[in-house]
């Protein structure tokens, strides 16, 4: 039976479809109205709020923080700024991939991590002769993420914060409303758009804050539904749907190393020694054996499959996290594993794990698909990863 | 000037610029050249009041195809629209009617004013798609035609006619009847409620100078339907900043292909030696030459006007003049202190975001009407209303709005002449507002700026002959191979190497692009540039 989340009181009235889902433990919302559709467009027309208190929530501190981390993700933390986050990933020995999340540095000796999984023991075992502390501070934080292009507009309204000079993947103190806050310009939607730390006891006022600006800016409440298409469309993997945490799994198939992921770019192999260097640097020499692609169905043969049987195109306007294998010349060479229909794009996209030879953009494969009953296939073709990404994530 | 182009196309509306984009793909060598300051024709958003973005003209994104989305890359060159997926209907005594994507919703709101109806509904929206997708090979290809018997057009319309094979009399019943009736008459065949056959009706009217109990209307009742032909990828939409987006994003493209736009450019006349286009000329005397020239204009501008009606064979000249333009509509921009009040309805609906139809029922629609024949506009106007501040804040400041009203009818040639409409602009504009008061009491209250466009001032400032926004009526026998001439349905004239491209075209008017992509691709397969 999942628990509140602190801004439960807030966002149930907003929830008239009663469509909950467990999220770590938590109700999280998988679409307010009707449909979720109008949450989707908010993302990218207007700001989207999303409870994300779920997510699991560390503080390290102490003179060997930026020591640990470097041990423990694939990348170094020592030369980071004060105010910059990065997204990283951490692996086990072997070089497969636990979870991914993002790492903010507050202080000199002083860092926020945020993870999938619970991580806390992960940490104290390599943590082990570091002069650290390590807390959980997921249950006493609250946290929202405001994505869109009028997010920057709603909190510069309600906060203090000097949003005009926080730059892609900074972070800053902020007042909002008289409590202490934090806020990071990084999300999940590929889009401009802010995560926003608190107090756990603060989350009512700061929910009612932010709604209460928000409403001239289009701000509409998002759930999971939503989310899940915009971090599609922005090309986001999603652990236990795109790829499996190692630890939870049995067998090696199933795992995967940083760069079958697509993460090669968080992977600094020429520094200290980290998890699973060894591993990824032999790994990296012999090249991965999968790659994680973005890959477009063909739609003109898509309708012509659903006209063979005098349908029109029968596509579900979620996304979808079903595995569905691709093949090139009849043979299998590996599977989509987030499929959207984008609204805005008007593609069929889809996040691909693929054997590397067929990696290459441009490539044609067949994906599978189904009409109606019949398994039949479809052209999908390789393409750039994101499939969306507007000028505005970055800018001023 | 000397510099020799594939193709000019005149005008930079959304079709205009589609052509000009599809032949740049192909590797040609296109000139758009464009009357006014802005691009976009009809397809424009304009700051009118500082603040506020109105989509002054079109205002919806009716049936965009989304091939042409893919093709042209139009979302990477800033395409961005978003459904709109409810319709509002109020009533004067206070209730109203919400239909959108969830059945059940329908089913429920429809069964105040009659449970038949409720039940009816669904079977309704399923029969119009079913014909709407019958329709999509024919607004997708160039139409065929019947009195010309190549192998090629009996290929065509084979493959066309292979959709209605097999589907049963009763569809073909249907269609017959979709094809003659009125919206009133075919809509009653399946309903009772006029609270349902009111707003539902008005489809069948927008754009026409007919009324809804007028034959033909019908069959403009399904053109609309077919916007929802995609099943979930319905194409009904608003675009972000406006409709003038759409423009801009394919003009995008357009450059990113290559195509050179010129805009402050008006073209005064085809330039022709031996029957033949070679260019044009402009107003300031400026010549330039292509193998092809490509109109964008309505078809009575672009005969009538830029070729003239002494370079023209007599009966095609007459065909033309024959063909409908008659504006029947204006619009209303308004900017809005705050978000307007309909009684019975929560401020946080969805309906608010919705197409708001004040389309009352029959004899509302008629009178209308009957003030329209004999050159009035209508005292108490039908009006489709969108408010895309609420989805899109970006086109108003915080907290504020805009409206965009669709009015009909308003008929070009007044009673007293069109250039009338200069002396009535207000008091028509007037009768929109006192109208929407009774709908919306407290509308008047929250105007900020209000901006009236007559028919006339659609002819004068965009060059919509007598306003028509579709380029020539889209009644029955102005339509498929009558659009524009008998004869004349693909693209091409009787002036070799003039194409026409615009909504004067096949498969006719909406921000759909079709005509400009069909004309793209008929002559690059007749190898015309």
């Amino acid at each position: 039976m999942p628990i509140h989340s602190p801004f439960h009181d807030r966002v149930a009235p907003y929830c008239t479809s009663f469509a909950w889902k467990d999220w770590a433990g938590y109700y999280a919302v998988s679409h307010y109205g009707e449909t979720h559709l109008p949450e989707y467009w908010a993302f990218r027309e207007a700001c989207a709020i999303t409870d994300i208190t779920p997510l699991f929530k560390y503080e390290i501190k102490g003179r060997d923080a930026a020591r640990l981390l470097s041990r423990m993700t694939v990348r170094g933390f020592e030369k980071m700024q004060v105010g910059r986050v990065a997204y990283t990933c951490w692996c086990d020995a072997k070089g497969k991939v636990i979870d991914d999340g993002t790492v903010s540095r507050l202080g000199e000796d002083y860092f926020f991590v945020t993870a999938a999984e619970p991580t806390l023991s992960w940490m104290s075992r390599l943590g082990r002769g570091f002069e650290v502390e390590l807390l959980d501070v997921s249950e006493r934080t609250g946290a929202l993420s405001l994505q869109g292009p009028t997010s920057r507009d709603v909190l510069k309204q309600c906060s203090d914060a000097n949003l005009d000079a926080l730059k892609f993947f900074q972070t800053t103190p902020a007042k909002l409303d008289g409590m202490g806050v934090q806020i990071s310009r990084t999300g999940y939607s590929g889009d401009l758009g802010y995560e926003l730390w608190c107090n756990a006891d603060d989350s009512p006022k700061v929910w009612d804050a932010i709604m209460a600006v928000g409403r001239d800016y289009g701000i509409e409440p998002a759930g999971i539904e939503a989310l899940d298409m915009v971090r599609i469309e922005a090309g986001f993997i999603m652990l236990g749907v795109d790829y499996y945490s190692a630890p939870h799994v049995t067998i090696d198939a199933r795992r995967s190393s940083p760069y079958e992921i697509g993460l090669d770019r968080c992977v600094k192999l020429d520094r200290g020694s980290f998890m699973g260097q060894e591993a990824l640097r032999a790994e990296a020499a012999r090249g991965a054996e999968w790659k994680m692609v973005g890959v477009e169905a063909d739609w003109l043969e898509l309708e012509r499959l659903y006209e063979s049987y005098n349908l029109p195109p029968g596509l579900a306007p979620a996304a979808s996290r079903a595995a569905v294998p691709l093949y090139s010349d009849g043979k299998f060479v590996g599977q989509v594993t987030s499929t959207v229909w984008s609204p805005l794009l008007k593609r069929y996209i889809s996040l691909a794990s693929v054997k590397a030879q067929y990696a290459g953009i441009g490539t044609k494969l067949q994906l599978e698909h189904t009409a109606l009953y019949e398994r039949k296939t479809v052209t999908a073709t390789v393409v750039e990863r994101p499939f969306f990404e507007p000028e505005r994530k970055r800018t001023p | 000037m000397a510099t020799t182009y594939d193709a000019i196309v005149v005008g930079a509306g959304h079709n205009g610029l589609t052509c000009a984009a599809y032949l740049a793909k192909a590797g040609r060598k296109v000139l758009v050249l464009e009357r006014r300051q802005s691009i976009g024709g009809a397809t424009a958003s304009e700051q009118i009041h500082p603040g506020f973005t109105f989509s002054t003209c079109s205002y919806v994104v009716s049936l965009l195809r989304p091939q042409i989305i893919r093709d042209l890359e139009l979302s990477k060159h800033g395409l961005e629209i978003m459904p709109l997926d409810w319709t509002f209907s109020p009533f004067e005594d206070g209730t109203s009617l919400l239909r959108g994507p969830d059945p059940e919703m329908n089913r429920r709101n429809i069964a105040r004013f009659s449970r038949k109806d409720a039940e009816r509904y669904p079977l309704f929206g399923q029969a119009m798609s079913e014909l709407g997708r019958m329709m999509k090979p024919i607004i997708e290809s160039p139409v065929p035609e019947p009195s010309k018997l190549t192998p090629s057009s009996i290929l065509e319309a084979l493959r066309i006619g292979k959709q209605f094979k097999g589907v049963g009399e009763e569809w073909l019943a249907a269609n017959l009847k979709m094809m003659t009736m009125s919206a009133v008459d075919f809509l009653s065949e399946w309903f009772e409620s006029e609270r349902l056959i009111g707003p539902m009706s008005v489809s069948g009217i927008i754009g026409t100078f007919l009324g809804i109990r007028s034959p033909g209307t019908a069959y403009v009742l399904l053109h609309h339907y077919m916007g929802e032909i995609d099943g979930a990828f319905r194409a009904w939409g608003l675009q972000k900043g406006g409709t003038g987006g759409v423009a801009m994003a394919i003009a995008r493209s357009a450059r990113s292909l290559g195509v050179e736009i010129k805009t402050g450019c008006p073209v005064d006349k085809v330039l022709m030696t031996a029957g033949e286009a070679r260019g044009v000329v402009l107003q300031n005397g400026d010549e330039y030459y292509a193998k092809a020239v490509v109109s964008g204009a309505d078809p009575h501008r672009t005969f009538l006007g830029l070729v003239g009606e002494d370079r023209l064979d007599a009966d095609f000249a007459k065909q033309i003049k024959r063909f409908k333009m008659r504006g029947s509509s204006g619009k209303v921009n308004l900017a809005l202190d705050s978000l307007p009040v309909f009684p019975g309805l929560d401020q946080e609906s969805p309906a608010l975001r919705a197409d708001i139809t004040i389309a009352p029922n029959i004899d509302f629609l008629e009178r209308a009407y009957d003030d329209a024949k004999y050159g009035r506009f209508s005292r108490e106007p039908f009006m489709d209303c969108v408010i895309p501040s609420l989805t899109d804040p970006s086109v108003a400041p915080p907290g504020k709005h805009v409206m965009s009203i669709f009015v009909q009818y308003a008929p070009y040639n007044l009673k007293e002449g069109p250039a009338d409409w200069e002396n009535q602009r207000e008091a028509f504009g007037d009768a929109v507002i006192d109208t929407l008061e009774r709908f919306s009491p407290g509308i008047k209250d929250r105007i900020l700026h209000r901006h009236v466009l007559t028919p006339w001032d659609l002819e004068q400032t965009y060059g919509l002959t007598e306003g028509n926004i579709f380029h020539g009526e889209l009644s029955l026998e102005q339509l498929a191979f009558m659009r524009p001439a008998a004869g004349w349905a693909r693209y091409r004239t009787p002036i070799e190497k003039l194409w026409l491209c615009g909504s004067g075209a096949h498969p006719g008017g909406g921000i759909m692009a079709a005509p400009g992509q069909l004309c793209a691709r008929t002559m690059l397969k007749a190898r015309a540039v």
